[in-house]
């Protein structure tokens, strides 16, 4: 037996609901359906009253859920697709994020964000919004990369008091498997080492965690070289001290996302660095992100527009050859 | 209708035969009201902002089979070059907007495009429409849009496909009115409502409404009762409908209403409309061939620029 990345999403959800009261799901089609991913499979049926099916509204699904939350429950929202949160942005970034800052009462609500791209599900369906939600203060932001972090970070998400952006990648959902949930879960904004190296670090998150890998096995192959690969896990809080330790033995940055190239994740992380490490640099520090265009529909396109194992591995070997 | 349903066909078949770019999302079992709308519309004058289930609406109003084969078939040559995909596609200078996934939000833009009509004196004898499905009504954006175009009376058309179910989700989920058409009324707007598997109800009723619109009558609203015959995708099997919505009324195919309609009416013979059948199958196959030898967008040759300045300077 082995669990989906989707299943962990699945499984969280059961434990939270079965385990807290307070807990309730409120999506378009998650249901009797199960959600369009089938994240919420059989959960309508064993919590009746609990999983509900929404009006396609996505203002007011968050707008319900900020007032719910503030009544003491702990509402999870699941967008059908993290592009549609930009309806809802206003009740994110404007009420759930200010409303602790200005009142006092905290706001615990997560909302489920199915994010990145798959090929051939174009420039809607496909987006990255992390850093977006990232920029205003009173959220907390979290990519988990892996089945175990899926399952462990969105209960601790619901756990929070805070508003959480739960970014779950859905490339990953069932391409990425692992025999069991383990026990190794860090705490939200802990990053963690993927795979240790010495000769450059990649700083990353979520699917594109499996490309920097790949790409360092590859270049392990090539030319023996030690890439260190950096998982922050969650981009809001970041983890810069582990990011800076890393940097610390490598002497090489790479900032890896597959968001648009302009601000962001990736910009964040190498004006830290610079800021706070830069005596630990031996080469200018790099960024890699997709193109800056709409992300393309055509997987052909799609495929050269986000950064893949082939891209990771030409900066890195510019990075190493500097 | 009858193209679009042979075609439609032919794409579901592609779709599992694994030939197909993206997903695949068909209008059977709405056809009547697509249809009558795209032919109540004038290409090249008329604005029409086309839904997912609208092929057979984007056939009467005149789009070229090959632009839709060319964009499921990933075309380099297609309307959207690759980069978009097939319900998405348009040719918004020709008067077909291209929609976005967000439900709703073309409502506003049709408003837009009348307002800029108007505003360069070319608003007379203009209609635009934009269909939405009973999910989409409950939109912020469908609010706002429809109660813009009433402020601004626009001449403008809003089909309401009410086919029982938003994906999964049933229409008491959806709305707590009886009836869509009672909304109409809150907006300032006319309200009208038909009976989708209808043919001939269809093309006058929306008839009706296009012509009003056109000729002042401010913004209209056409509430159409019908059920998909399909799943909400082709990866979707619908199973959450109802066997008894499916044998119910609701249930029925409109294009075999329909074609009863003009057999019995006079506008067709049976031999015609059988015809039509091997006439349009073979315009389908023409355009799938034809899209199928074309060649595929290539990242190499791709311009990855999202504006249209270039000032070199990395806009
Ligand atoms: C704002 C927004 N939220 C969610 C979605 C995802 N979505 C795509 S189609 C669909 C159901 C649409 O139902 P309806 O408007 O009734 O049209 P139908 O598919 O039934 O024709 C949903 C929820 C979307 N496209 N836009």
């Amino acid at each position: 037996m082995s669990v989906t990345y989707v299943d962990a999403i699945r499984d969280a959800q059961e434990k939270l609901l079965r385990d807290d009261p307070r807990v309730f799901l409120y999506g378009q089609d998650i249901s009797k359906f199960g959600g369009a991913f089938k994240a919420t499979k059989g959960l309508a049926e064993a919590f009746p009253g609990r999983v509900l099916d929404s009006p396609i509204s996505e203002d007011a699904m968050i707008g319900m859920a900020v007032g719910a939350a503030i009544e003491g429950m702990r509402p999870i929202v699941e967008m059908q697709f993290a592009d549609f949160s930009s309806i809802a942005f206003n009740q994110i970034v404007n009420q759930a994020a200010t409303h602790f800052y200005r009142t006092g009462v905290p706001v615990p609500l997560t909302v489920r964000l199915p994010s990145g791209g798959t090929p051939g599900s174009g420039p809607f369906h496909s987006q990255s919004m992390e850093a977006l939600y990232a920029h205003y203060p009173g959220l907390v932001v979290v990519t988990p990369a892996t089945v175990s972090d899926a399952y462990h970070m969105l209960i601790e998400s619901v756990e929070l008091d805070d508003p959480v952006v739960y970014c779950e990648h859905k490339f990953l959902y069932r391409w990425l498997k692992a025999p069991r949930i383990n026990g190794d879960n860090l705490p939200i904004g802990r990053a963690r080492i993927t795979r240790p190296g010495k000769h450059a670090t990649v700083v990353t998150y979520s699917a594109m965690v499996h490309e920097a890998v790949r790409a360092a096995e590859r270049l392990k192959e090539e030319g023996s070289w030690e890439i260190e690969v950096v998982d922050l896990r969650s981009v809001k809080p970041l983890d810069i001290d582990t990011v800076l330790a890393s940097v610390a033995r490598t002497g090489r940055l790479l900032a890896l996302g597959e968001a648009f190239p302009w601000g962001g994740v990736t910009a964040e992380v190498v004006a830290r660095v610079c800021a706070d490490g830069f005596h630990l640099l031996d080469a200018p520090p790099k960024r890699l992100n997709s193109r800056d265009t709409p992300v393309p529909y055509h997987p052909k396109l799609w495929a050269a527009h986000r950064p893949t194992p082939e891209s990771i591995c030409i900066a890195l070997r510019e990075l190493l050859n500097f | 209708m009858l193209r679009s349903r042979l075609l439609e066909n032919k794409l579901s078949s592609l779709y599992k035969a694994g030939k197909i770019v993206g997903g695949v999302y068909l209008g059977k079992g709405q056809e009547a009201v697509s249809a009558s709308l795209g032919a109540s519309l004038i290409k090249g004058r008329d604005i029409f902002a086309a839904l997912i289930r609208d092929q057979a609406g984007r056939t009467a109003f005149g789009e070229p089979l090959i632009d839709c084969t060319r964009t499921y078939l990933g075309s380099v040559l297609g309307p959207m070059k690759g980069r978009d995909g097939n319900i998405h596609r348009g040719r918004p200078l020709d008067g077909m907007p291209a929609m976005i996934s967000h439900l709703g939000a073309e409502v506003s833009v049709v408003a837009g495009m009348l307002v800029a009509r108007r505003l360069k004196g070319e608003l007379q004898g203009v209609v635009g429409a934009t269909c939405v499905g009973d999910g989409a009504t409950s939109t912020g954006a469908f609010h706002e849009g429809l109660n813009m175009a009433a402020v601004e009376n626009l001449p403008m058309v809003v089909i309401v496909g009410n086919n029982q179910f938003a994906y999964s989700t049933p229409t008491d989920r959806q709305y707590a009115c009886e009836d869509l058409v009672e909304r109409a009324k809150g907006y300032g707007v006319g309200g009208h409502s038909v009976d989708g598997t209808d043919m001939l109800a269809c093309t006058k009723v929306i008839g009706r409404a296009v012509q009003l619109a056109r000729e002042g009558g401010g913004p209209q609203m056409v509430v159409a009762r019908l059920l998909r015959l399909t799943g909400h995708g082709e990866h979707d099997d619908g199973s959450y409908v109802p066997q008894t919505l499916k044998a119910g009324h609701l249930g029925r195919d409109c294009l075999d209403v329909g074609e009863a309609q003009m057999v019995e009416n006079g506008y067709a013979s049976a031999e015609e409309v059988e015809r039509w059948k091997t006439e349009f199958a073979d315009e389908v196959q023409a355009a799938v061939a034809q899209a199928q030898q074309e060649p595929v967008p290539d990242p190499w040759h791709e311009v990855w620029h999202a504006c249209s300045t270039q000032t070199g300077r990395g806009l």
